[in-house]
């Protein structure tokens, strides 16, 4: 279970290189043609919730309980939540926070369900 | 000036909804990560949409932003408790360097 000396500082060395890269592509990436709206600033949050997203799909895919992805699965839900608060601001089009309070409730009733399949009980309970 | 004040409160809620996910990659237990989320980007999510309603101010999408964060405020912590829940009762074991489990001992205690 213990990891040697070398090699565990050695991973956190190259997860913080990659995290700062990360952050470093996103502030001074030129923007493609598709999110170029009003603010570049709004667009490049827009990409770095992406990167949250990328990490919840990582956990989604190799959880390795199914409790672990039903985790990710509530994450998600709050993610695209802010998806959609920060879709609205550009835009100026108010029916994206619409989208996003819809979607916050039906990522808590799909959490309710998961946590009912979890204990293993009927839905009727 | 209210734009500046609403993309920091932007800057901030990012920061929470980063750390989150991070957390919710690195940390070794289905608990700790379920902890790590459900406080992170709850409170991320929440600046967010705060920060949309100081830059839009009272207007339509400003109350409906505040709608939202009331809501999720609410509703969050009640999915986080039940999927915590869920899992303790499915079996999944805690990770062997943790140090108490009061919810197992209830229950022994119960029957």
């Amino acid at each position: 279970m213990r990891s040697k000396f070398p090699s565990r500082y050695l991973g956190w060395c190259l997860g913080l290189l990659g995290i700062s890269l990360t952050l470093l592509f996103i502030s001074i990436y030129p923007l493609p043609s598709l999110l170029r709206w009003q603010s570049p600033f709004l667009s490049r949050c827009f990409f770095m919730l992406m990167v949250c997203f990328a990490f919840c799909l990582f956990r989604l895919m190799r959880g390795p309980t199914p409790a672990d992805r039903a985790v990710a699965v509530d994450t998600l839900g709050i993610l695209i939540v802010g998806f959609c608060a920060i879709l609205s601001i550009p835009t100026g089009r108010d029916w994206y926070i619409d989208i996003a309070i819809a979607w916050a409730l039906q990522s808590f009733i799909g959490a309710l369900a998961l946590a009912k399949y979890l204990e293993g009980r009927g839905f009727d309970e | 000036m209210s734009e500046v004040a609403g993309n920091l409160f932007i800057v901030i809620g990012l920061a929470f909804d980063l750390f989150g996910c991070l957390g919710l990659i690195r940390l070794p237990d289905v608990y700790n990560r379920l902890q790590a989320t459900t406080k992170c980007v709850t409170l991320g999510t929440c600046s967010i949409l705060f920060g949309a309603l100081v830059v839009k101010g009272l207007s339509g999408t400003g109350i409906k932003a505040f709608l939202c964060i009331l809501f999720l405020l609410l509703t969050s912590p009640v999915a986080a408790h039940a999927l915590s829940r869920g899992a303790h009762k499915s079996g999944v074991k805690l990770w062997d360097k943790s140090v108490c489990d009061q919810y197992a001992e209830d229950e022994a205690g119960k029957k």
